[in-house]
């Protein structure tokens, strides 16, 4: 019986919760993990999903990783490396391309092509957003005070909160402002010119969320994905060597060196709970553990409403939790290829497959995209970011073979009349047949192919809706409101039951800061 | 690939390519451009002092301003009296932002009653354009169109003479003129960033060859050499010019305040009219000019027994920068740090050790003793100094 005791459980493999785990181990825990699928990282792994071509089947790159996690855990040194993807390619409707590279001359001379004025704009843009990445950062750093409460540490944490905002001046604050409140499309328009750019540029800040560019609030999402940090500078974004799986192995080697015990094949089916304290959980298999700490790096959904019988929790808290906004927008196809895709507008294989290209011609082709999703259909001609891990890391695919991971949107999870194979594959059709306009030899270079919808996601790796983020990255769902008012902190109305994942703050993106802020949490609870 | 991953070369770059001896090419906004030509800078340097050095300047950024309002947006944007400009004058200043802050410096040189040609350090296309608003102004970047020769030194009046239609021995210090080389129409103005006798020309891409060989071959009795940053950089920093993203950064770019500097500041007072039409920063530099600038810059000359001694302590005998530096060098006066030296390089003009400073009130007074920081044999030391007038080197060549 005493092997199945521990001071903490943590329900679900994923990165968060792998994360959450080490530090608790790191602080001396008897920590267990308890994953339901047969490997551990949950959005965040590599499959041979065909022999012989490895892919980072759904989160696959790197940037938004919080550097005192890598730090901390000693990533590195347990096999995660971080390689560089630093162009973006978007071909054009004209047969012309935009192109970001990873210099800052090449880029400039690229943009000045499309539009002068943008080119120097987008050195200015990078400044402020640098800027702004850096203002949030303590805000993406802390446990979410309660604005409602008189707590001393809520208060504490909104002292910190205001001298911090306040130490911002004029220029910054008002950017935080624009960004908090603005659509991405509104708040690039104050900045370029030239649509495709703008149309690349925006497109960040719709991933993961079921809002075009022109939807309030995507500003924000924008600004999330600048948050990213490698080597100390802001904004850039890394491909895992092995696949973003490698990330989770890391994660999971450290907590391992430290202690905890990650199993595999393990669903939880309840949390047991006794006079309002978290006792341990029931596995689905019977298997029963016990623990005074259970937390859970599952969504709020799942987290609320499916590991806990709801009598046990204010009725409040279940409302919020079944209004709390999933909608799962974006699609996944990964590619098994025995050529590279030969872009139209950059003929041959070059540097420029060793970066992303982006399906985004346009403002208007990504909103069209949102509006066909909207009204419950996916885009015919969908928003794309494919990258070609092959050409970062060769060990992605057999020698000569190639592998294209291509997020797509919109993608939704109400599909009308819902989503059957015949549908997936309709969906997948589209996609290839959008791609194949940019490269025709795609079609032909194909061997195999994997199609992922949100209910795909949801049945593989158990994300509610599909949703990337647990969870939309919207205002009303952020900081802390997220995943609900006065349940911010990490805690729950059960005693000694906490959530660690991106369903709380500060959200997703393999940020693993989520499971790192709740295991502070813990810690100070204990 | 429409855009070549390749740095962009210059009009001039089949002619300075086959000079190049060491592959000695750096970056200059985008461009390749030689650090030195030779395997070392010396004698390149010393043609610019001694006899006439010849400069490939082309990544200057450079845009044509005209039409109806071209004297009112750059009299907005800039801290000079842009309406009191003769034709055919140039004028050397900053641009600030709204809070005095500068962006950039450069020349404006007053073509025709509503033309200007006006250099810049970095892009600044978008400030004009957003200054611009409701005028009738048209601006036009002619950077890649338009390539740039400095030719500077005592003798660069006569390869000119030598080498262009018209004499310019009637031109003036800070003046323009159209002349012909080699059959191609080009401007000459006498600028430059030597501190020295010297004049730049102005050449359309298309005759960038021409204009180069003749002046090459006209300057072959005079002693002429091809000269890299190397050599400038040692040039400037005798005549006590300011360099952007060297001795300063321009608020654009800046990541907080404390990187910005006021045009006072930067001790060019010279350049600001602050009794003309209202201009971007007038509010803050009239509030600056009131209490006093918290920061000027400056010479640093540094005491050569001090210098020596610190070398002597250590058995060595002192090591010269020959390579100008570009980076932040503590000053101390009292104990405390009251600056930083931004550039600095061994003077073989003047045999002194000099640098460019940023001092803080009150402590950048000429002739203020300072100590400065010096790495020798791994330990940080201080060599004494003393702060001095700009420029270190003004022969009254320069402007006669």
């Amino acid at each position: 019986m005493s092997q199945n005791r521990y001071d903490a459980i943590v329900i679900g493999g994923g990165h968060n919760g792998l994360v959450n785990a080490a530090y608790l181990a790191r602080a001396g825990r008897k920590v267990v993990v308890l994953e339901r699928r047969h490997l551990l990282g949950g959005a965040a792994v590599s499959e041979q999903v065909f022999p012989g071509f490895t892919f980072s089947v759904f989160s696959y790159v790197v940037s938004l990783l919080r550097p005192e996690i890598i730090r901390e855990l000693e990533l590195p040194k347990h096999g995660m490396q971080i390689l560089p993807l630093e162009s973006t390619v978007t071909p054009l409707s004209d047969g012309d391309y935009l192109a970001m590279w990873g210099d800052a001359d090449l880029t400039r001379r690229e943009l000045y092509r499309h539009s002068p004025l943008d080119a120097e704009a987008f050195v200015e843009f990078g400044r402020l957003m640098s800027l702004m990445a850096r203002a949030v950062k303590p805000i993406v750093g802390m446990i979410p005070p309660d604005p409602t409460s008189l707590a001393p540490s809520d208060l504490r944490g909104l002292m910190k909160l205001g001298g911090h905002l306040k130490s911002l001046g004029a220029e910054q604050f008002h950017a935080l402002w624009k960004l908090m409140t603005m659509s991405s499309s509104d708040y690039l328009d104050e900045w370029f010119e030239f649509g495709p750019l703008k149309a690349t540029k925006s497109a960040s800040g719709i991933i993961g969320t079921f809002m075009g560019p022109r939807s309030p609030g995507s500003a924000y999402v924008l600004l999330h994905h600048y948050m990213g940090e490698i080597d100390g500078a802001y904004r850039a974004w890394g491909f895992c060597k092995g696949g973003n799986g490698t990330i989770s192995n890391a994660i999971a080697a450290a907590a391992r060196a430290r202690g905890a015990v990650l199993r595999t094949e393990a669903p939880v089916k309840q949390l047991l709970v006794k006079g309002g304290r978290a006792m341990g959980v029931v596995l689905e298999s019977g298997e029963e553990l016990r623990a005074p700490i259970v937390v859970s790096g599952l969504d709020a959904r799942r987290t609320y409403l499916e590991l806990v019988d709801p009598r046990e929790l204010p009725g409040d808290l279940v409302e919020q939790v079944r209004r709390f906004r999933f909608r799962g927008s974006s699609g996944k196809v990964n590619l098994a290829l025995s050529e590279l895709p030969d872009f139209s507008c950059m003929p041959g294989v070059g540097v420029h497959h060793k970066g992303a290209f982006s399906i985004s011609p346009s403002v208007d082709y990504l909103e069209r995209a949102y509006d066909e999703a909207k009204y419950g259909e996916f885009s015919r001609r969908p928003y794309m970011d494919i990258v070609f891990p092959s050409m970062i890391d060769p060990g992605m695919a057999p020698p000569g073979r190639h592998v294209a991971s291509i997020f797509v949107q919109y993608c939704p999870y109400r599909l009308n009349g819902g989503w059957t194979p015949a549908r997936r594959e309709a969906f997948g059709d589209a996609v290839i047949d959008t791609l194949a306009e940019y490269a025709p030899n795609l079609k032909r270079a194909i061997l195999h192919r994997q199609v992922l919808t949100p209910a795909d996601i949801e049945e593989k790796i158990g994300l509610s809706e599909g949703n990337i983020f647990q969870g939309e990255l919207a205002l009303q769902q952020l900081f802390f409101l997220r995943p609900a008012a006065r349940w911010a902190s990490y805690r729950t109305p059960i005693a000694g039951y906490y959530q660690c994942g991106a369903s709380t703050h500060p959200g997703g993106g393999v940020m693993g800061a989520a499971g790192r802020l709740a295991a502070q949490r813990i810690l100070a609870d204990a | 690939m429409r855009v070549p991953h390749r740095l962009k070369t210059t009009p001039f770059y089949a002619r300075t390519a086959p000079l190049m001896q060491g592959q000695n090419w750096r970056r200059w906004a985008g461009y390749a451009a030689a650090s030195c030509y030779e395997f070392t800078h010396d004698r390149e340097y010393a043609a610019v002092r001694n006899a006439a050095a010849l400069f490939d300047v082309t990544p200057l950024h450079k845009y044509l301003v005209s039409g109806r309002d071209a004297t009112r947006l750059l009299d907005r944007v800039v801290t000079r009296n842009v309406p009191k400009t003769q034709p055919h004058q140039v004028i050397y200043m900053g641009w600030c932002d709204a809070r005095g802050k500068l962006i950039d410096d450069g020349t404006i040189t007053r073509l025709g009653e509503q033309a200007y040609r006006m250099t810049s350090a970095e892009p600044n296309l978008r400030w004009l354009h957003r200054n611009a608003w409701g005028m009738e102004v048209r601006i036009e970047e002619v950077s890649e169109r338009l390539g740039a020769l400095a030719l500077q030194g005592p003798l660069a009046r006569d390869v000119l003479n030598a080498a262009a239609a018209e004499p310019v021995d009637g031109l003036k210090y800070f003046r323009m003129m159209d002349n012909r080389i080699a059959g191609v129409a080009i401007q000459i103005s006498r600028t430059g960033y030597t501190g020295d006798l010297g004049y730049e020309l102005w050449v359309p891409e298309e005759g960038a060859l021409a204009v180069w060989d003749a002046v090459v071959a006209a300057g072959r009795d005079y002693g002429l050499m091809p000269a890299g940053i190397w050599a400038l950089d040692v040039a400037r920093i005798e005549a006590g010019l300011v360099m952007l993203d060297v001795d300063y950064h321009s608020a654009h770019r800046a990541m907080i305040e404390a990187q910005k500097s006021s045009p006072f500041e930067l001790s060019l007072d010279w350049s600001v009219t602050l009794d003309k039409a209202p201009f971007n920063g007038r509010r803050a530099l009239v509030a600056e000019k009131a209490r006093g600038p918290a920061w000027r810059f400056v010479g640093i000359e540094v005491d050569w027994n001090s210098f020596e001694r610190l070398y002597q302590d250590a058995d060595l005998t002192p090591c010269l920068p020959m390579i100008a530096w570009r980076a932040s060098v503590p000053l101390y006066r009292g104990g405390r740090q009251v600056g930083y030296a931004s550039s600095g390089v061994w003077s073989p003009l003047l045999k002194k050790y000099l640098a460019l400073a940023h001092v803080e009130a009150p402590h950048f007074a000429p002739d203020t003793p300072v100590e400065i920081e010096m790495t020798v044999e791994h330990r940080r030391l201080r060599a004494n100094a003393w702060v001095r007038k700009l420029p270190f080197f003004d022969p009254p060549r320069k402007k006669a």
